[in-house]
């Protein structure tokens, strides 16, 4: 076991922390205040590969592994949540599944401009009613001749705003349940397809959340994703993953506000000393780091085993439940120990306590994170 | 056309701190950067690389520590064809007239058509190397450069900056200048070029024993420098004045307003 | 042998430049511990008149080479010019100002007749035994200081920044002796040619020139700050300056900078406004004369240096400070 990271790693993690300082930083209040997507570091994040890094070069990726995605994610996490989010959802959502469940011709034709960050990516699973319930698909589609016609909506789809390809799922046969979910890659221009309501949320503002329309929706046949019926299955697996990507936000969070927080502490005087100086700031801070770091030791085990090919299921699992919960926590304690501050908009922090509640919820509740730990232990 | 950038790998001296105790540098913790004027060179290579669209190479040579591979890596990871570093225990000690010498015999060995230094590094500044490579090697030196274009393959038109004015020169390949920091926003590495970097790129280590031959041997190292430190120390802080914590805006404007009258500006 | 201080004299469009003025008084000093001379040496285009201006100011003899071609610098003409010099005179010292002229031309200089060079030196002084030239720069972004020596090469060759030495009062009395010189300038092989020479269309402002300096740091908050400041300074009559961070940000021009990558500068007033006193800004303004500073922060380095700090907030200070200013010299010049 060898726990530093390789040469490779640690320039990229270099690489990322400049850039999350000074290209995404800067921006990371206006976007929150002004509930705006930020084009122009989407432009840059596909300048530099972070729209592409886990997948090979001759599909247009970077030739990265998934240690280097979700350390990209992390670090752009401490500094601004919504540009995180973007990159995980383009990622781990979109691209992944066509990467690991596509033909060769649906790889040539939308995993190269997504991985080259040419084009963007979404992910279309939930819907009204059908959110932890994935299984409860409404949304259906029927084969016509050489296309599918689909019939339905989706909500709280990340990227729907601006992303220019969608991995859409439906019922392809009711009677079958979740055997009957199939997977489509749908382009936005494709006839029938809207995008509907944005979503104001209390965190990650920045990051578009809409409601998809699909009213006779035409698909070519050969957008398919996977078998017909194997949707269900896709989902999960691209879950499993997209989990590694969401628990690297939420580690990336807590770890931003614990940077934010030591420098508040050694600044703010109280009681003619630093607040540093009080035992009860250096054990609440020594606490977050242990946790942090905990959580950071999951979110890697978990993409190297990924990486690896291992069953990485449970270890996703862990990781988003951990760090979802740890960068909760820990954005809390920190918004505390600013104390009045914290609690204006005049400090990041509160910002990054807003931004850290999502990740207890999406791409799987911590609830759900614990039903497949209990199911891998066999617990049931 | 081969062009060369010659970086300088430096403790970020933003960074350094004094020990308020002792006054000594804390040197612990600071890491190591490209110097910055010489990463604006890098980037100028790159998009006259990019630009020229003819074959045209990047090559970054350092001359300097082990440990300074990394600086050659994250140059490969911006972009450059290929690194070498100048390293080896005889060049330890070398003064700005020694360093050139040897980075003039890396050159002449590697082979150069464009040679492209930062205007100074930012832990010595002292902006002599550059043009004392280009003395060794015979070769003509623009200082200062802000911007720079390639006319007709061979003839270089470089923007030099002074404090009150800019020249226009044009000369011939082979030539050397040096960059501005304003000369070119430096990228960052892209993710793919972290990883060539290292799998796909390697850098070439030059000792002594490669470049014996391309320099006098009594030129260089601590033997071969024509100068040397006496003695380092740091500097004696000012005694400090009089400081008002507690003190009103108003109060504090009348305090300056009589200090400045006792003294006459006012 | 060896002999004589020997100082650049560095001119722009026939007029000479502070820098070296400021280096003649320095040579002085150095010459008399020597019991040597103070040479001057001119190169230019049309500049023989300037001779008498160096002697004013401390040359003991002038080596002029007056050539359409050192019209405009370039390096290779000033360096055969000067290099041909250092042959026949075999100077002990030469020192050059750290302009972008000196600059160029040292190290192209000390490269071709194998001698060392000292940058940006802060203090010369002649050892007392060895009689070598102590140069004193501060090396790793101004945290620490260096003596440096050249023990075996000669010249002895240092460059000095602007604005750090003293010249001496102008004595239009003194007398020297002026020798010329000529140069072949077909051995410059080079082929460098200017196509093209702009100047500022305003002479850029030169920080180190002003009397009184008003200096924004990070704490001014905004760029439109530095309109607060420059009232400040245009009650007093002085410039505004900043510190590397604000240059940095686009806020103000990169030639008002004042630290160890701006410009040195002493004015007889420096006020520190929300600067937190970094090492690298306070080697740049450290020799000023009077230094008040406000900050936020009282632990700010910058009050370790300070004459006067006072803490507070910039933003509710200055405008106060400017008005008061203002009060006292109306009520001044009523008088």
């Amino acid at each position: 076991m060898d726990f530093r990271l390789s040469k490779e790693h640690q320039l990229l993690q270099e690489m990322y922390r400049k850039f999350a300082e000074n290209e995404v930083k800067p921006l990371a209040e206006e976007v929150d205040e002004e509930e705006r997507v930020p084009y122009e570091t989407v432009e840059k994040l596909k300048r530099y590969g972070m729209l592409g890094i886990p997948f090979p070069k001759e599909y247009g990726g970077q030739g990265g592994d998934v240690l280097a995605y979700v350390m990209c994610v992390e670090e752009m996490a401490k500094v601004c949540g919504t540009t995180s989010v973007i990159i995980s959802a383009h990622t781990s959502l979109c691209a992944t599944p066509i990467y690991e469940f596509g033909t060769e011709e649906q790889k040539q034709k939308y995993l190269v401009p997504l991985a080259k960050g040419e084009k963007i990516g979404a992910f279309g699973l939930t819907e009204p009613g059908a959110g932890t319930d994935a299984a409860g698909q409404q949304t259906k589609a029927v084969l016509e001749g050489d296309h599918y016609v689909l019939n339905g909506s989706k909500i709280f789809i990340t990227n729907a705003g601006f992303a220019d390809i969608f991995i859409i799922f439906a019922m392809t046969d009711k009677s079958k349940g979740t055997r009957g979910i199939s997977a489509f890659i749908v382009e936005k221009d494709f006839p029938g397809f809207s995008v509907g309501k944005h979503e104001k949320k209390m965190g990650i503002k920045g990051s578009s959340t809409c409601e998809l329309i699909m009213e006779n929706c035409i698909v070519p046949k050969e957008n398919l994703l996977g078998q017909e019926g194997k949707g269900f299955g896709i989902a999960m697996k691209t879950l499993d993953g997209g989990r590694i990507g969401i628990a690297s936000q939420a580690l990336g969070i807590g770890e931003g506000a614990l940077d934010e927080t030591i420098k508040y502490v050694k600044e703010r005087k109280q009681f003619g000393k630093r607040i540093s100086q009080f035992q009860n700031t250096q054990f609440e801070i020594a606490s977050m780091k242990a946790d942090l770091d905990a959580a950071q030791l999951l979110v890697y085990r978990a993409a190297c085993a990924k990486q690896n090919k291992e069953p990485y299921g449970h270890m996703a699992a862990m990781a988003k439940l951990f760090a979802a919960n740890t960068a909760s926590d820990v954005t809390r304690r920190c918004v505390q120990l600013h104390g009045g501050y914290g609690y204006t908009r005049e400090y990041p922090i509160e910002r990054m306590m807003r931004d850290a509640k999502i990740t207890e919820i999406y791409e799987g509740t911590s609830e759900v994170q614990k039903m497949v730990i209990a199911s891998y232990l066999k617990v049931n | 056309m081969k062009i060369v950038v010659c970086v300088k790998q430096v403790p970020d001296t933003t960074e350094v701190k004094l020990d308020p105790v002792t006054n000594t540098l804390i040197r612990d913790g600071v890491p190591s950067i490209i110097n910055p004027d010489d990463k604006a060179g890098i980037e100028a290579a790159l998009q006259l690389k990019e630009k020229l669209n003819d074959g045209s190479t990047v090559t970054i040579v350092s001359m300097g520590p082990p440990q300074a591979d990394v600086a050659l890596r994250e140059a490969l990871a911006m972009g450059a064809d290929e690194a070498y570093l100048l390293s080896d225990r005889a060049f330890g000690g070398s003064d700005t007239f020694a360093t050139s010498t040897i980075i003039a015999a890396g050159l002449k060995k590697i082979g150069f058509d464009l040679v492209i230094t930062g205007r100074q590094a930012i832990d010595g500044d002292t902006a002599q190397v550059g043009p004392q490579i280009a003395e060794h090697l015979g070769i003509p030196q623009v200082s200062y450069a802000e911007d720079v274009q390639i006319e007709n393959g061979d003839t270089v038109v470089v923007k030099r900056q002074f404090e009150d004015r800019y020249h226009i020169l044009e000369m011939k390949l082979p030539c050397l200048l040096t960059a501005l920091a304003e000369l070119a926003e430096p990228r960052y590495m892209s993710v793919g070029g972290c990883f060539d970097a290292y799998r796909e790129k390697e850098v070439k280590v030059l000792g002594f024993e490669d470049l014996k031959d391309m320099f006098n041997p009594e030129h260089i190292g601590l033997k071969g420098s024509p100068t040397n430190v006496f003695k380092s120390f740091t500097k004696q802080a000012k005694g400090a004045g009089t400081v008002y914590k507690d003190i009103s805006a108003e109060d504090a404007v009348a305090t300056i307003v009589a200090k400045l009258e006792e003294r006459h500006i006012i | 042998m060896s002999k004589d201080v020997f100082v650049l004299m560095e001119q722009r469009d026939g007029e000479l430049q502070k820098v070296g003025i400021e280096l003649l008084g320095e040579a002085t000093k150095l010459a008399k511990d020597l019991d040597e001379k103070v040479v001057a040496v001119l190169l230019g285009s049309g500049i023989k008149e300037k001779a008498q201006t160096c002697i004013a100011y401390g040359a003991d003899k002038v080596i002029i080479v007056d050539d359409p071609e050192l019209k405009e610098y370039l390096t290779e003409p000033y360096a055969l010019a000067l290099t041909q010099i250092i042959k026949e005179e075999e100077p002990e010292i030469l020192l050059y100002g750290a302009s972008s002229i000196g600059r160029d031309l040292a190290p192209r200089v000390s490269a071709r007749v194998h001698t060392g060079l000292t940058a940006d030196c802060t203090g010369l002084s002649i050892a007392e035994d060895t009689k070598l030239l102590m140069m004193t720069r501060p090396a790793f972004g101004g945290n620490i200081m260096a003596t440096i020596l050249c023990k075996n090469h000669r010249p002895q060759m240092a460059t000095v920044r602007p604005g750090v030495m003293k010249a001496l009062e102008r004595d239009n009395t003194r007398t020297g002796e002026v020798v010329e010189k000529t140069v072949d300038f077909s051995k410059d092989t080079h082929g460098v040619k200017i196509r093209e020479v702009i100047k500022e269309g305003k002479k850029a402002v030169d920080i180190t020139e002003a009397k009184y300096l008003v200096s924004g740091g990070r704490g001014i908050g905004s760029p439109e700050f530095f309109g607060t400041l420059q009232e400040l300074a245009d009650v007093l009559g002085g410039e505004i300056s900043s510190s590397r961070a604000n240059v940095d940000a686009g806020w103000i021009d990169r030639s008002r900078q004042v630290g160890q990558t701006g410009k040195t500068v002493r004015p007889d007033l420096y006020i520190a406004c929300g600067i937190s006193g970094a090492i690298q800004h306070v080697a740049g303004m450290e020799g000023s004369e009077y230094i008040i500073a406000i900050n936020k922060n009282d632990t700010a380095p910058i009050f370790d240096v300070a004459d006067l700090g006072v803490v507070g907030d910039v933003k509710v200070i200055v405008p106060k400070l400017t008005e008061a200013i203002k009060k006292v010299k109306e009520a001044k010049a009523a008088q």
